[in-house]
C-alpha cells in the first residue's frame, strides 16, 4: 500500500500543522487505525456492514449508449447506488467503527452542502453515537433538505458564522472544537485533507471503491481500463478509487477538478492546477491562497467540490506525474449531467459529473474503443434545486392541471 | 531586544512578566502601534503581535473577530514589521503566526526582514518541532526566539522534544481549547507547568483564558509569563470608539501588571 512516510508526508505534502495539543490524539487515531486495518474481526465487521447496510459492492454498469456517443467503452462505478447516495458511507462507516473501538462516543463532522454531514449523522445513529455537525451558516440555507435530514437523523447542526460562513470555516469550527473535547470525541473528517494520519486513514476506507471497481473490471473484460477518471473536490472519491490502480503503471489516472465560471475567470476550486502551495487545515498541500497566503474562496456549481484546498496524496501525485488534473467547469459539467441522464437514465451528483465531463473530453483524444473507467461518487438528488436552477426546467408554472 | 532580557528583569524582581496580545492592524493599523503603546507603558513586559490570519482554527470568537476585521481593513503581511519597528526598543516583542502566511512571505526572508525591525521571535501556534525545519534554521540564522507550544495533553516525550527546540521561553496551552477569556481558569495548567519544568530551564509562559489580574497573580504564582489576548481584544470589540477602547486597555494592564506583583 502506498502510504505516507513515519511522519505523515507524501514528499513534500501533508505532515501535521496543528496545534500541539491535538498530537497525541492524533497519535493515538494513526495506532488505532492501523491495529484496526491488522485485526481480522475489525475488518470483517466493516465489511459485513458495508454488504448489508452499505449495500457495498456497488456495481460495475457499462453505460452503452453513452460509449456510442463517446467513442470509447465508458464504465461507470455505480457508488451513486450506495446507502446516503454516495462514496461517502464507506468513510463514515469505517471512522465510526474505529471510533468505537478507541471508546469513544461522539463524533464531530464538517459539511459543505450537507452529504458528508448525513452521511456522519447516518453512522452516528447506526452507532447510537451523539454527533455534532459544523455547517456554514450560508450553507445551511442553501442547503436546508440536508439540515433536515441531519436532525431527522438526531444530529445536532451547528451553523458556522465565522469567515467566509462555507466549507473551511465549518472545518475551522470542527478543529477548534476537536481541541475542546478531544478525549472523548472523534472529529470524523469528511475527505482525504487534514493533518496525518486523515488523508491516509480516509482513503484507507474509501480504496474499497478502486478494489471493486479493477476486480470487476478483470471479471469483466480481462483486461485493466485505459483510464480511470473521477472528481476532485478534497479528493476522498478519487483516491477511493486511484488508490488500487497506482502500481498499474499502464493506467493512466485523471483528477477534474472543479473550474467553476471557468478557470481563467478566477471563480473555481481547481486548487491543483492552480499550483501554489500551501499549509490549510492541517497539511501541506495545494491551496487557494493570495499572496499572502490568506486562503482565497473557492467556487463551483458543486457544494462538493467548493473547498479551497485538496488532499496531499492528491498534490503528491500531481507533482510526481502518477495522476493528472484538469479543470472541468460549470457548464461542461451540467452537459455530461444531462447527457448521462438522456442516455443512460442515470442522474448523477454535480460532482460526479465533474468527473464524467472530463472523461468525455477526453475521449476525443483516445483511441476508438479505450477504456475509460469513471467514478460515478454520487446520485443527483440533492442537486434537483441546482439543476431547475441552471435549466430554468420550472420556470414554467405547470397548468395542465395534470397531478 | 530578546525575550531572554524581560525574564532575567522580572525574575530579579521575583515576578512573573505580563506578556500582552493584540493582533497587528486591530483596530486599525495605527491604533495598534498605539495599543502596543499603551500596554508598555502600563506594565506589559513583553509584547505578542498576532498576524492576522483567514482561518485561525485555535483562536475563540474575540480573536477571530479582531483578525477578521484587520483583514477586511486590507492588512497586509509586510506591515506586521512597520508595526514592530514603530514599538520595538522598550521590549521584546514577538509575533504569533499561523504558519501558512510565514511560509509563503518566504521563512528565511520573514525572518530576515523581522530581526531587522527589531522583532524578538516567533511564537507558533499551528508548527510543531517536527515539522519546523526551515524554521529553526532561519531563526538560528537571524538570532530569533522560537516559541512552541505544550499543551495537557503532550506526552512526557513531547514535552521533552518540544522545549528543547524552543528558545526565549516556553509557551503552556492551559486549557484544551481555543483562546477565550474564561472566568475560571484552569486546574490542569499548574500541573502542566510542573510537568514541563521538569524538562527545562526556560521560562514557562502560562495562556488562554486570563481576563483579570487575579487570575493573574494566580498564575503569576507558578507560570514564568502570564499571557493575556481575548480579553485585550475585547477591550476594542466592547468599546463604542477607539479612544474609549484605549481607555479600557490601559485600565486592564494596569490591573494585570499589579497581579503579576502580587
Amino acid at each position: 500500500m502506498p502510504n505516507p512516510d513515519a511522519s505523515g508526508h507524501w514528499g513534500e505534502f501533508g505532515g501535521r500543522f496543528v496545534p500541539e495539543a491535538l498530537i497525541a490524539a492524533l497519535d493515538e487515531l494513526e495506532k488505532a487505525h492501523t491495529e484496526a486495518l491488522a485485526d481480522p474481526a475489525f475488518t470483517a465487521e466493516l465489511d459485513q456492514l458495508g454488504r448489508e447496510y452499505g449495500n457495498l459492492p456497488s456495481p460495475l454498469y457499462f453505460a452503452e449508449r453513452l460509449s456510442a456517443e463517446a467513442g470509447v467503452e465508458v464504465w461507470l462505478k455505480r457508488e451513486d447506488l450506495n446507502h446516503t447516495g454516495a462514496h461517502k458511507i464507506r468513510n463514515v462507516l469505517g471512522q465510526a467503527l474505529l471510533t468505537r473501538r478507541m471508546g469513544k462516543n461522539r463524533i464531530i463532522a464538517e459539511t459543505g452542502a450537507g452529504q458528508h454531514g448525513v452521511a456522519a449523522a447516518t453512522a452516528a445513529a447506526y452507532f447510537g453515537m451523539e454527533c455534532t455537525v459544523y455547517m456554514g451558516e450560508e450553507d445551511t440555507r442553501r442547503q436546508a433538505l440536508n439540515v433536515a435530514r441531519m436532525r431527522l437523523l438526531g444530529a445536532e447542526v451547528v451553523p458556522v458564522t465565522t469567515g467566509s460562513r462555507t466549507l473551511k470555516d465549518a472545518m475551522n469550527e470542527a478543529l477548534r472544537e476537536w481541541v475542546a473535547s478531544v478525549d472523548t470525541t472523534h472529529y470524523l473528517i469528511g475527505s482525504v485533507g487534514g493533518p496525518h494520519p486523515f488523508p491516509q486513514l480516509v482513503r484507507d476506507y474509501c480504496r474499497g471503491i478502486g478494489d471493486e471497481a479493477r476486480a470487476q473490471f478483470l471479471d469483466r473484460t480481462g483486461v485493466l481500463p485505459d483510464v480511470v477518471a473521477a472528481c476532485v473536490g478534497g479528493g476522498s472519491n478519487a483516491m477511493g478509487i486511484f488508490t488500487a490502480f497506482l502500481d498499474d503503471e499502464d493506467v493512466r489516472l485523471f483528477g477534474f477538478e472543479a473550474g467553476g465560471d471557468g478557470y481563467d475567470t478566477g471563480r473555481h476550486a481547481a486548487t491543483i492546477t492552480a499550483g501554489q502551495i500551501g499549509v490549510l487545515h492541517g497539511a501541506r498541500t495545494f491551496v487557494l491562497q493570495d499572496e499572502d497566503g490568506q486562503t482565497i474562496e473557492s467556487h463551483s456549481i458543486s457544494a462538493g467540490l467548493d473547498y479551497p484546498g485538496v488532499g496531499p496524496e492528491h498534490a503528491h501525485l500531481a507533482a510526481t506525474g502518477r495522476a493528472a488534473y484538469e479543470p472541468v467547469d460549470d457548464a461542461e459539467a451540467m452537459a455530461a449531467l444531462e447527457k448521462l441522464a438522456r442516455t443512460e437514465g442515470i442522474i448523477c451528483a454535480i460532482e460526479s459529473a465533474h468527473g464524467l465531463a472530463g472523461a468525455l473530453r477526453l475521449a476525443k483524444s483516445l483511441q476508438p474503443g479505450s477504456r475509460v473507467l469513471v467514478n460515478l461518487s454520487g446520485r443527483g438528488d440533492k442537486d434537483m434545486g441546482n439543476v431547475v436552477e441552471y435549466y430554468g426546467f420550472a420556470d414554467a408554472p405547470d397548468e395542465s392541471g395534470d397531478q | 531586544m530578546r525575550s531572554a532580557e524581560a525574564f532575567a528583569k522580572t525574575r530579579a524582581e521575583g515576578r512573573a512578566a505580563l506578556v500582552g496580545y493584540l493582533p497587528a492592524g486591530f483596530p486599525t493599523l495605527a491604533d495598534s502601534i498605539k495599543a502596543v503603546d499603551i500596554m508598555i507603558d502600563h506594565g506589559a513586559d513583553i509584547i505578542e503581535l498576532g498576524l492576522p490570519y483567514s482561518d485561525p482554527v485555535m483562536d475563540g470568537p474575540a480573536i477571530q473577530k479582531a483578525a477578521d476585521r484587520a483583514l477586511a481593513a486590507g492588512f497586509r503581511t509586510r506591515q506586521v514589521f512597520e508595526v514592530t519597528e514603530a514599538v520595538a526598543g522598550r521590549v521584546p516583542i514577538l509575533v504569533m503566526t499561523y504558519w501558512n502566511l510565514v511560509e509563503r512571505y518566504g521563512v528565511d526572508r520573514f525572518a530576515g526582514d523581522f530581526a531587522a525591525a527589531g522583532g524578538a521571535g516567533l511564537i507558533t501556534p499551528d508548527l510543531i518541532p517536527d515539522e519546523a525545519g526551515d524554521w529553526i534554521a532561519a531563526s538560528d540564522a537571524h538570532d530569533l526566539d522560537r516559541v512552541f507550544l505544550v499543551a495537557p495533553s503532550s506526552t512526557e516525550e513531547r514535552i521533552a522534544s518540544t522545549v528543547a527546540a524552543c528558545r526565549g521561553f516556553v509557551y503552556a496551552q492551559s486549557v484544551m481549547g481555543v483562546t477565550g477569556a474564561r472566568a475560571a481558569t484552569s486546574a490542569v495548567a499548574p500541573e502542566l507547568v510542573r510537568r514541563t519544568r521538569a524538562h527545562t530551564d526556560l521560562p514557562i509562559g502560562v495562556g488562554l483564558g486570563v481576563r483579570s489580574g487575579d487570575q493573574a497573580a494566580e498564575i503569576g504564582a507558578y507560570g514564568d509569563a502570564v499571557i493575556v489576548g481575548s480579553a485585550i481584544v475585547n477591550c476594542y470589540l466592547d468599546a463604542e470608539d477607539i479612544p474609549s477602547g484605549h481607555q479600557k486597555l490601559a485600565e486592564l494592564t494596569a490591573d494585570l501588571a499589579a497581579g503579576v506583583r502580587r
